[in-house]
């Protein structure tokens, strides 16, 4: 058995043209989930099919790729992927968020704004919004069709009726360029407000699901709410204990057994950028650029 | 602490190394060799290859061995690899009735043309433990007769002949047939597609499912009609020549239902089908395949689809155990993010509840808002 060899970026030409026309559909129909052919990965379903096979598809050699788990360069997944493309395309990857061409994320969407020229692709475990409340694909591409999002409705509806508060807290859903009504795949709703009018092209791809769908640069994407139950995002209210950043989405890190706990950033670029900043500007060993243990105990 | 989170890139790599160590086991023992999975652990291969989707014994005993014999994982690497392929061309339909025989039997008919062949089966075994096979080296001299002379027909067609089965639908040459690894599977399927689906899906959900039905949960009344192991020669149209030219044989396992009649006014009342093939000896997997085919089939049929082994979205979209197993073990993948805002979420409404307990109503609203 001699060794396979791989194409550029794993996929081969005709499978990278098959996803590039179904890309393409996705940002004419903003929002609206375009099927694929999804191909096997060599990583398992769930952990990140969709956006490998999208990435792969529009990569270029000179693309510069970032990808990011958790909002974290380092977790294992994110390694694992970016390992991929260093050795199927040999692109350079970066960890820095603005110097990135293509990102490719799982669950957030980085701190720093994002520019034109810049892709963000999400990696999708659900695409369809409406699954929870009709399991049948084939009903709820009709209600997409209808645009019948009366139940979304009921759902959030009901939710405040019961708890006072929407109680939907990630994979919050959106409504993109008065249409369709999209998943965001499951970032925390404090990322939602970063999709709307954003300068970069934001890419999904569901693999297991076989869906695409994308917003393409500058689209208006409202967070569904109501009149007097606004949508609003949550954040735990703390600076991070690194880097003291107040408008960052945090981590709540346990530890010890007693309770003690402690909240860093969850976009560890974002974080970083802010610690080598603060370290030049501030005195050493004051400030929020301080070690993290002080700010860590209770 | 939140140091751990870092230097996850050396951690996979020791993980990786420590995988390949536990692979390998105890070093003062043989290595396996790919020879002796796909010689002796045939069954194995068979199911990697089915559900795989790919026939090449040579790349399922490898697959099985880098798995660690965790056949779904191996059917998972046999996929990867599968999904790189060029497609070269589509086969002329295999002609099971013209099977190199191994294996074949018939539940519905004492004796038919060809006779009962009961070739390698574990049925009628009595399943004691053998302590001379741990022993090791214990080989047994099959029995050996003339090969069965003479034509060995399918007894669907010896029942259709009679029409007291429903013809088998012939596919239109004009209509290509499905393939869902290239279009994604929509809903309803047709049943290229749906059977294209059964044949790679988990033999154990198949075999759950097809169970069902015989406990009255979409009841089908089966027969085994017939069951038939053996090779089969596959050939491919070549325009060059004109003629369709022999590419190699397959050994498939294909199964026959025969299921409860159908009639109405305007039809004669006649028996139908379920259908199941597998690649190697998979004969629970082509049973189980051909109680599902049956079932699904109830919309086509006018039945009332009620239960689970019926229901089309329900079956085809979780019969997958290469996806399934991604998706179920992503579960182990960091989620912290998401966790932290559903903790948020709960913290705040039992600050609110506790409020509401304790009667401070002014806290109450404070929290609420």
């Amino acid at each position: 058995m001699s060794g396979p060899t791989y194409n550029f970026a794993y996929l081969d030409e005709q499978t990278k043209r098959m996803i590039r026309r179904a890309i393409l559909k996705a940002i004419a129909v903003p929002g609206y989930q375009v099927p694929f052919a999804s191909r096997e990965m060599p990583m398992p379903y769930g952990w990140g099919t969709g956006g490998v096979q999208v990435t792969a598809a529009i990569l270029g050699p000179d693309d510069v790729l970032k990808v990011i788990d958790q909002g974290s360069d380092d977790t294992t997944n994110a390694v694992s992927i970016r390992k991929f493309f260093a050795k199927t395309a040999g692109v350079r990857t970066t960890t820095c968020t603005t110097e990135a061409t293509v990102i490719q994320t799982r669950h957030r969407i980085p701190e720093a704004p994002l520019g034109e020229g810049q892709v963000l692709v999400y990696q999708v475990p659900i695409p369809e919004p409406l699954r929870f409340l009709e399991p049948r694909e084939t009903e709820t591409r009709r209600m997409h069709a209808l645009a019948e999002y009366g139940l979304i409705h009921v759902k959030l509806y009901e939710d405040i009726a019961r708890h006072g508060h929407i109680a939907t807290t990630y994979a919050y859903p959106v409504q993109v360029d008065g249409r369709y009504v999209m998943d965001p795949s499951p970032t925390p709703k404090f990322d939602n407000p970063k999709m709307n009018d954003c300068a970069a092209l934001q890419l999904f791809g569901a693999g297991r699901e076989k869906r695409i769908y994308a917003i393409p640069p500058h689209t208006t994407v409202v967070s569904l709410d109501f009149d007097d139950h606004p949508f609003e995002r949550y954040r735990f209210d703390a600076p991070c204990a690194l880097c003291g950043a107040t408008d960052s989405y945090l981590d709540e890190v346990i530890t010890d057994d007693e309770g003690g706990r402690m909240f860093a950033c969850s976009d560890t670029d974002y974080c970083e950028k802010r610690r080598a900043t603060n370290r030049d500007d501030a005195v050493p060993g004051n400030g929020p650029g301080a070690p993290a243990m002080d700010a860590a105990s209770r | 602490m939140y140091v751990a989170v870092k230097g996850g890139e050396r951690a996979i790599e020791n993980a990786h190394r420590l995988l390949a160590s536990a692979r390998r086991g105890d070093t003062a023992l043989p290595e396996l060799s790919l020879e002796q999975i796909s010689g002796q652990l045939t069954l194995a291969v068979d199911r990697v290859m089915t559900e795989g989707s790919l026939y090449d014994r040579e790349l399922a005993a490898l697959a099985i061995k880098q798995a660690r014999g965790d056949l779904v994982e191996a059917i998972f690497l046999l996929r990867a690899f599968r999904a790189t392929l060029p497609r070269f061309g589509m086969t002329e339909a295999i002609d099971t009735a013209n099977m190199e025989i191994r294996r074949r039997i018939s539940a519905t008919f004492k004796d038919l043309p060809g006779g009962q062949v009961l070739g390698p089966t574990f049925d009628y075994t009595h399943r004691l433990l053998d302590p001379t096979l741990a022993e090791g080296e214990h080989s047994v001299e099959p029995a050996s007769a003339a090969p069965v002379d003479g034509p060995m027909p399918r007894v669907t067609d010896l029942l259709a002949s009679d029409d007291l089965i429903e013809q088998s639908p012939n596919a239109d040459p004009a209509d290509p047939v499905g393939d869902l690894t290239r279009d994604p599977l929509g809903f309803p399927a047709d049943r290229d597609l749906r059977l294209q689906n059964l044949a790679r899906g988990d033999e154990g959900f198949l075999l759950a499912l097809g169970y069902s039905t015989q406990r009255g949960f979409g009841r089908t009344h089966p027969f085994a009609g017939e069951i038939r192991l053996g090779e089969v020669e596959i050939e491919i149209f070549a325009e060059e020549v004109g003629f369709a030219v022999p590419l190699g044989r397959l050994t498939v396992t294909e199964c026959q239902m025969i299921n409860q009649f159908k009639g109405s006014a305007t039809e004669a009342p006649c028996f139908t089908r379920g259908y199941g093939l597998a690649f190697g000896h998979c004969e629970r997997k082509a049973m189980a395949m051909a109680l599902v085919d049956r079932a699904l089939r109830a919309r086509e049929l006018g039945e009332e689809v009620k239960a689970p082994a019926q229901d089309e979205e329900f079956v085809l979209s979780h019969s997958d155990n290469v996806q399934a197993t991604g998706f179920v073990e992503h579960l182990k993948l960091p989620h912290y993010v998401d966790f932290q805002s559903e903790l948020g979420l709960v913290r705040r409404l039992r600050a609110e509840f506790q409020a509401l307990r304790s009667g401070d109503t002014s806290l109450a609203r404070e929290a609420a808002e």
